[in-house]
């Protein structure tokens, strides 16, 4: 079958978010080693998710980081800041060198996202079960206010077991904020192991529907998958909200890592730092 | 607690419960306007498109009834669920807004802490957490609807201004005024039925006190519902040849530290009178200002002690834990007593 253009654009576009994807996996294995510790497990789950959304989805201009009708996005699961620091500045909202001062006393990078600190993070984030109370808060402010963006909030499959977020499933549905765009990373593992053992939160789909949102499932590594189910997502000012419920692995694209609990922030020493980057850039 | 105790405490008030007419003090409150809080926003938001209201099943209670009803689609009932109520507010203060999210206070402070401190204090998020019936002002609600903590935590807490409101026309004050202050305010009401102390809207600086009555003996740092009974001590202590000082202490944080130690050295005697737990409230704010000053003055903290306090109606507990006008005043003398022997 004959290549077309168009086959040739979607084949380039893919082949460059998985880039950006490989791209967060790296920064922050280089972040993790100028900490000595970092969630990097946590952020290998969610790399391709950072890439469709930052390089394909989200209306921004890094330009104007207060541009009221921005999309907005909520890291609720703020532990993989650390993977969405490096996609800030490679779009543009500061410069890259920047991240080399990550954890030092005084940086504005944390563990944790500072929205005071670093321009482009639309809301500070690290205790778990509040992200989505704050994402529906700024659907219902741009819905008030006759914008047209939309919310985004990414959620760990662990931080459902926090009740906040239920409330703030509630609302969203009662109030129709059909602006707003819920992602679980579904990558299955906690710090204490599988998320099925220690309290289980599936079916997340269904839950989420039994409390008014419009719900999908995708592999959350698949891009062209996430391309295609983000593209029709209804965009209504008032209507379901939108769940997407993103199966993943933690830990993935380093074979040690994957689903296991032992690598969740700690861990990393010596060489390991240099294989698993060998690994990440296919030299392994 | 004799049997002659309780009987004061419960026999014949103790169906009042908040239909309760007395105030703090006795006064019987029917005249004074109910909560000004919605109607006073609404007024505000006729001018002001950043003000919104949340509040978590309670607008009845709080007459957040009186915004909705003008501003309908600036008002937001999240149903009982403070904490997603607060976050919210955060999210759409993060957006522009101005948001007064209000609840009992024991909820807004004591449930929603974390909230408050990790979405609106520390983002500088300008929400104003409207901790309403705060105190023991429920009466025989009991220990889980009163705030006696709610101003010892708030104030531990960077970035977030706690301010108390006085009456009716203090309250307008102090609304206004938060439009422009920066970052997130928790902000403290009684019951909505507070004897005047302000016969006009006052012009106010939020963290600056307020000195309602000067005095020469001794001065009685007050906050909130304890500004009234404060005042009739005082007129109670000037009987017996005591000229004290009232000073409004409004703004719990930041602290009017400048305020104290004058008290402090103009008068020679300083008693807080909150209503709330002594531990780390009002109280421990001025003796922290006074000790590390080195001002050496007789002082007490007078509040409700380190304990939960028992079933009564309201004005039975403010009875019972001198927390009125003679009540204050009684503890004011024993504090002039104790301190004659050493500060005479």
């Amino acid at each position: 079958m004959p290549v077309t253009s168009t086959d040739r654009r979607a084949t380039d576009q893919v082949a460059y978010l998985a880039d950006r994807a490989r791209f967060v996996r790296t920064e922050t294995v280089r972040l993790t080693r100028i900490a000595g510790a970092g969630h990097y497990s946590a952020v290998f789950s969610c790399a391709e998710l950072f890439s469709v959304l930052y390089y394909s989805q989200l209306r921004l201009d890094p330009t104007r980081p207060d541009w009221p009708d921005r999309d907005r996005f909520v890291l609720s699961k703020g532990h993989a800041a650390i993977g969405l620091y490096p996609v800030l500045a490679d779009v543009g909202f500061f410069e890259p060198f920047e991240l080399d001062t990550y954890t030092r006393l005084g940086s504005p990078f944390g563990d944790h996202p500072d929205m005071r600190r670093i321009p482009g993070v639309d809301f500070s984030s690290g205790s778990l079960g509040h992200g989505l109370s704050i994402a529906a808060g700024m659907a219902l402010a741009g819905r008030m206010s006759g914008s047209d963006h939309r919310t985004y909030c990414m959620l760990g499959d662990g931080e459902l077991a926090e009740g906040q977020i239920w409330e703030a499933a509630m609302s969203a549905g009662h109030f129709r904020l059909g602006n707003l765009v819920a992602i679980v990373d579904a990558n299955q593992l906690g710090i204490d192991g599988f998320v099925r053992d220690v309290m289980a939160a599936e079916p997340i789909d269904g839950r989420f529907a039994a409390f008014g949102w419009q719900t999908h499932r995708v592999d959350g590594h698949d891009i062209p998958a996430l391309l295609e189910l983000f593209a029709g997502l209804p965009a209504a000012a008032d209507g379901p909200p939108q769940l997407v419920v993103a199966d993943t692995v933690k830990g993935k694209g380093v074979a040690r890592m994957e689903l296991s609990p032992d690598w969740h922030v700690g861990n990393l020493a010596g060489t390991d730092y240099d294989d698993v980057l060998a690994e990440l850039e296919g030299r392994a | 607690m004799s049997t002659q105790d309780q009987s004061e405490l419960f026999n014949g008030t103790a169906n009042v419960g908040l239909k309760d007419a007395r105030s703090v003090d006795g006064t019987d409150t029917r005249a004074i306007p109910a909560f000004v809080f919605g109607e006073e926003l609404a007024h505000l938001a006729d001018h002001d498109p950043r003000i919104v209201v949340l509040t978590a099943d309670l607008a009845r209670s709080n007459r957040a009834t009186d915004f909705a009803n003008r501003h309908p689609e600036r008002f937001v009932n999240v149903g009982i669920a403070e904490k997603n109520m607060i976050t919210m507010a955060a999210g759409m203060a993060a957006s522009g807004y101005i948001p007064f999210a209000a609840t009992f206070g024991a909820f807004a402070a004591l449930l929603c802490a974390e909230q408050i401190r990790t979405d609106c204090a520390y983002p500088g998020m300008p929400v104003r957490v409207v901790g309403h019936h705060s105190g023991m002002s429920m009466g025989f609600y009991g220990t889980s609807h009163h705030s006696l903590e709610d101003l010892g935590m708030m104030r531990c807490i960077a970035d977030l201004t706690v301010v108390c409101a006085t009456d009716a026309n203090h309250l307008r004050a102090l609304l206004r005024l938060s439009l422009d202050h920066p970052g997130a305010m928790y902000i403290r009401l009684g019951r909505g039925r507070d004897p005047q102390v302000y016969d006009v809207v006052p012009d106010l600086q939020i963290g600056r006190a307020e000195t309602v009555r000067d005095g020469t003996d001794l001065t009685i740092i007050a906050t909130g519902s304890e500004v009234h009974p404060a005042l009739q001590a005082a007129d109670e202590l000037a009987a017996a040849g005591v000229s004290t000082r009232v000073v409004d202490m409004f703004t719990i944080a930041p602290l009017d530290r400048d305020a104290v130690l004058d008290a402090a050295r103009a008068t020679g005697a300083v008693l807080t009178v909150e209503e709330g737990n002594v531990t780390g409230g009002l109280g421990t704010a001025v003796a922290e200002c006074l000790f590390e000053a080195g001002a050496r003055v007789p002082f007490r903290r007078h509040g409700v002690p380190d304990e939960h306090v028992p079933v009564g109606p309201p004005a039975g507990l403010y009875a019972h834990y001198r927390l009125d006008g003679p009540g204050i005043a009684a503890v004011a003398r024993e504090l002039l007593d104790s301190g004659k022997g050493t500060h005479a």
